[in-house]
């Protein structure tokens, strides 16, 4: 009998204990992640970095500057198309929501949600870049704004639904239309959760690639305009990893804290804010 | 809800003359006219982008759903130079990573959620929790950085060690190297740990604490209550989180490609290269001469969007019906 | 057989020659000419709390409380909410350790031994618990009931058989579900998961059984139920039950304690309670004048 309680206080202290393992090995992985790009990546990075275009392989120096405004190129196209349709969506689904069409409207934005990024990427090169005939950034843009749609549309109804009703009610009972306590109240009021919705969505698609590999495709000079091919960010930083070059991978490793680095930062703080609304962010 | 029904513009005050109230009143609904239609419009767009999506999916597959009908999954040949279009090796990749993936993370992710849930004090809980959830923001390409520069030396060097130990499940043999369903395998599991952690505690913490209360008064202890009541009241959440995990790993794209090692066949070995869908459709879209290439690769395109409706369904179905906040 | 091997165990844990003490340490109330009052039995005192003081955090919860529990007898702690008595209740059985951030100073003797230094889940399993709302496992209902003993004991499948079905019809339950022991528990109505509760606490024999409000989530079918249970287990299971109906109190118990803001403000037979309460504030809130 006593051996019997013995063992299972011994079971407990070892399972318990290797649940905090478990969750070390997942915390120690983000830390490992990030200080070894931040050894690596920073060592390699330089203002050349910033402000050259790539060099011909074999050649040192050189940069991903165009990488860099090709991808914020990209992102400002994907925001434009992104972000309204979204926020709209889920003002539609926050204010005039509890229909049936509603609730397919809900099922299919999540269905879409759920959709590979790779599958983003063959439905934006269907159709544009089949129909042009040729690469560009605009692709790109729509590839990365069509992901961000559903995500745009569920956070801000979240956000929107969470302004209490009486708010609404108050605007309304001092005359405004429905519209316009939407517009006057409850968008105001939900800023800081639509904000903060909008930078989380960005920092996820910023990093994506593989929607880009057949849309923007990639270029080793500038690409002005929309119409042409251009480098993006991600979309280097794998074509130098796997290349065979060590210059290629050192501008690589540069790449990488760079990216990683903002899009942990945008994280951090777009939580942050939340956190201190008393919002949790998703 | 007919945006036409405000009766607000209706109530104007007797003093203002009939015309000036009639306008008023239009303009004001037309507002919520205007503001109805434009966001109708946008949240009808979402199903006008998916409904193209498909389309656009199935109508330029169509040269090799012709050609190769059903074959098309089962058939492991891939050789675009013959034209002969094989699913199989992709599939079988795809859920050989995603399986080894699922191996990996499912008790480590259940594992740290019991931790985070049950045993860490509030502040301690959250602060990880936080950090592990970072883990999941961080692109899939960095990760592949990181899987060839850092996890593929470092799987060199245990790789005498894992044969010693399970070498008899015959699952690691043949040479290795380095780039491999193994590697993908890992990467994978890194990328859905911090979902399987993050919805499970979830569900774990909103157990009643009843539950727990009633094992310990039977004399259990701090494992056996949570082993045995908690888990189990919250499996159907946690059955979720592995779902969209599973859905999450099938579609990975970047990581996998970096590490697989890109091979179209199908082995036994966990050591040998491998390829996924979604791997096959990143390396190879943009080298894809003749329209049967490409369309061969968009219908992968299409199985993998079946594959992961289905799963995507399933798990939210799952993680619904047990925590109050659905997944955005 | 296993209720011996259950037994056997435990008798070992109990010092020797501690197992009886008298009735001299109750008060002695002079009553008024007329008034009933039972006769002080000669039971032993099962549990005995020692000076015992209770805090959530900075919080005072529970001052000073010294009373005893007598073996095979129902007392009932009565008081208006938030008055203690639930909170006294689970130091009875340690679950107050659960909570963050508490403290307990003072002493809880069972058979003479203090609770502190004993191991926890052992006091947990000989002095059971019953909550206020139902709270049966994920499991069926045959599991809920073999829980206890699953982990507890090392008992083959017909013996657990045995006990399962011998608990249930402790509870007065066994009728009910015979037939349909494999099906979830949550099936059952409000009522009958509280019997199952009950039968689920009494199949690891424990020798004290603590009630929770048990009746406070049922129906006057259900409660009457549950009433009748008690009184047919105190033959064998010494009971605290906590609850806020007085009339239930005055129904079902021997002893009553009367608590307010944390303390202990009278102690003693049922009866004299609710008859002749010897302070002001009982007999307010017996009267209902307040709670």
């Amino acid at each position: 009998m006593t051996w019997n309680k013995a063992r299972r206080k011994i079971v407990n202290a070892v399972m318990l204990s290797l649940t905090g393992v478990c969750t070390l090995v997942a915390a120690g992985t983000l830390v490992f992640i990030l200080g070894y790009l931040f050894v690596n990546g920073a060592k390699s990075l330089n203002w050349d970095f910033f402000t050259k275009l790539p060099v011909p392989v074999g050649e040192s120096g050189g940069g991903m500057a165009n990488a860099i405004v090709g991808s914020a190129k990209v992102l400002l196209l994907a925001t434009v198309i992104g972000v309204p349709i979204g926020f709209m969506g889920g003002v539609y689904l926050a204010e005039f929501g509890g229909t049936i069409f509603s609730a397919v409207v809900r099922y299919v934005t999540d269905l879409l949600n759920g959709v590979p990024s790779i599958v983003m990427g063959i439905f934006a090169y269907t159709i544009i870049v089949a129909q042009q005939k040729h690469f560009s950034t605009m692709a790109g843009g729509v590839a990365l704004g069509v992901m961000m749609i559903p995500i745009a549309i569920r956070s801000s109804e979240e956000f929107l639904r969470a302004v209490p009703l009486s708010l609404r009610e108050g605007a309304m009972a001092l005359g405004a239309s429905k519209s316009k306590a939407i517009w006057t109240v409850v968008v105001p009021a939900a800023k800081a959760g639509l904000i903060t919705g909008i930078m989380l969505n960005l920092a996820r698609v910023a990093g994506e690639t593989a929607p880009l590999i057949f849309t923007s495709f990639g270029n080793s000079f500038w690409s002005p305009g929309w119409d042409k091919a251009t480098a993006a960010l991600p979309v280097m930083i794998y074509t130098y990893a796997i290349g065979p070059y060590d210059s290629w991978h050192q501008q690589a490793w540069a790449a990488g804290f760079v990216l990683l680095t903002l899009v942990l930062a945008v994280n951090i703080i777009a939580r942050m804010i939340l956190a201190k609304r008393g919002h949790v962010a998703r | 809800m007919s945006p036409s029904s405000t009766t607000v513009g209706d109530a104007r005050p007797s003093f203002q003359n009939g015309g000036r109230a009639q306008s008023f009143a239009k303009r004001l609904r037309a507002g919520d006219e205007i503001a109805y239609t434009l966001t109708f419009l946008c949240a009808f767009a979402v199903i006008l982008v998916t409904g193209l999506l498909v389309f656009e999916l199935y109508g330029h597959s169509a040269l090799t759903r012709q050609k190769f009908g059903w074959s098309f999954l089962v058939t492991s040949t891939w050789d675009p130079v013959q034209g002969q279009f094989g699913a199989l090796p992709f599939i079988y990749g795809t859920a050989a990573t995603s399986t080894l993936a699922m191996i990996i993370s499912i008790p480590l992710g259940v594992g740290a959620a019991i931790f985070l849930a049950e045993l860490a004090p509030p502040g301690i809980s959250s602060g990880l929790t936080f950090l592990i959830e970072l883990l999941a923001a961080v692109p899939s390409v960095i990760i592949g950085l990181l899987g060839v520069f850092v996890m593929i030396p470092i799987l060199r060097t245990i790789e005498p060690g894992l044969r010693a130990v399970l070498g008899w499940t015959h699952l690691f043999d043949g040479p290795f190297y380095g780039v491999s369903i193994f590697a993908a395998g890992v990467v994978l599991s890194i990328m859905i740990l911090p979902f399987i952690i993050s919805i499970s505690r979830e569900v774990i913490l909103a157990v009643p604490n009843d539950q727990r209360e009633g094992a310990l008064a039977l004399g259990a202890t701090r494992w056996e209550s949570t082993w045995d009541v908690v888990v189990p009241f919250a499996r159907k959440g946690i059955a979720g989180s592995i779902f969209l995990a599973l859905a999450r790993s099938l579609g990975e794209t970047m990581a996998v490609t970096m590490v697989v090692g890109n091979d179209p066949k199908i082995g036994h070995s966990l050591f040998a290269p491998g390829y996924s869908i979604a791997a096959v459709i990143a390396n190879e879209f943009t080298e894809a001469t003749g329209d049967l290439y490409q369309s061969a690769l968009i219908e992968l395109g299409l199985v993998l969007f079946g594959v992961t409706i289905v799963i995507n369904a399933a798990a939210r179905l799952l993680v619904l019906t047990t925590t109050k906040k659905g997944m955005s | 057989m296993w209720l011996v091997e259950m037994s056997q165990g435990d008798r070992m844990q109990a010092s020797p020659g501690r197992q009886l003490q008298t009735m001299s340490t109750l008060p002695n109330i002079g009553l008024p000419s007329g008034a009933e009052s039972r006769p002080m039995p000669e039971a032993a005192a099962k549990l005995s709390a020692d000076n015992l003081n209770f805090f959530y955090g900075n919080f005072q919860a529970l001052h000073a409380i010294s009373m005893k529990v007598y073996d095979k007898r129902v007392t009932a702690f009565i008081g208006p909410s938030g008055c203690g008595k639930s909170t006294f209740l689970r130091t009875l059985n340690r679950m107050n350790e659960t909570v963050r951030h508490s403290r307990v100073e003072g002493d809880i003797l069972l058979d003479g031994e203090n609770i502190f230094r004993l191991d926890v889940n052992d006091v947990r399993r000989r002095v059971g618990m019953v909550f206020q709302r139902s709270n049966p496992f994920p499991k069926s209902i045959y599991e809920n009931v073999a829980y206890g003993l699953r982990i507890n004991t090392s008992l083959g499948r017909s013996a657990l058989r045995d006990a399962v079905e011998h608990s249930l019809r402790r509870a007065a339950l066994w009728e009910e579900v015979k037939d349909k022991l494999h099906q979830s528990a949550y099936g059952l109505s409000g009522g009958q998961q509280q019997r199952l509760c009950i039968a689920r606490a009494l199949a690891v024999n424990p020798e004290v059984l603590l009630l929770d409000e048990p009746c406070s989530a049922l129906d006057p079918i259900a409660t009457a139920k549950i009433e009748d249970l008690i009184f047919q287990l105190k033959d064998s299971c010494t009971i605290v039950i906590v609850t806020h109906n007085m009339q239930q109190a005055a129904r079902v118990a021997d002893f009553t304690g009367f608590f307010l803001l944390g303390k202990l403000i009278e102690f003693d037979n049922t009866t004299v309670i609710f008859k002749t309460p010897a302070r002001k504030e009982t007999e307010d809130y017996v009267t209902g004048r307040f709670g």
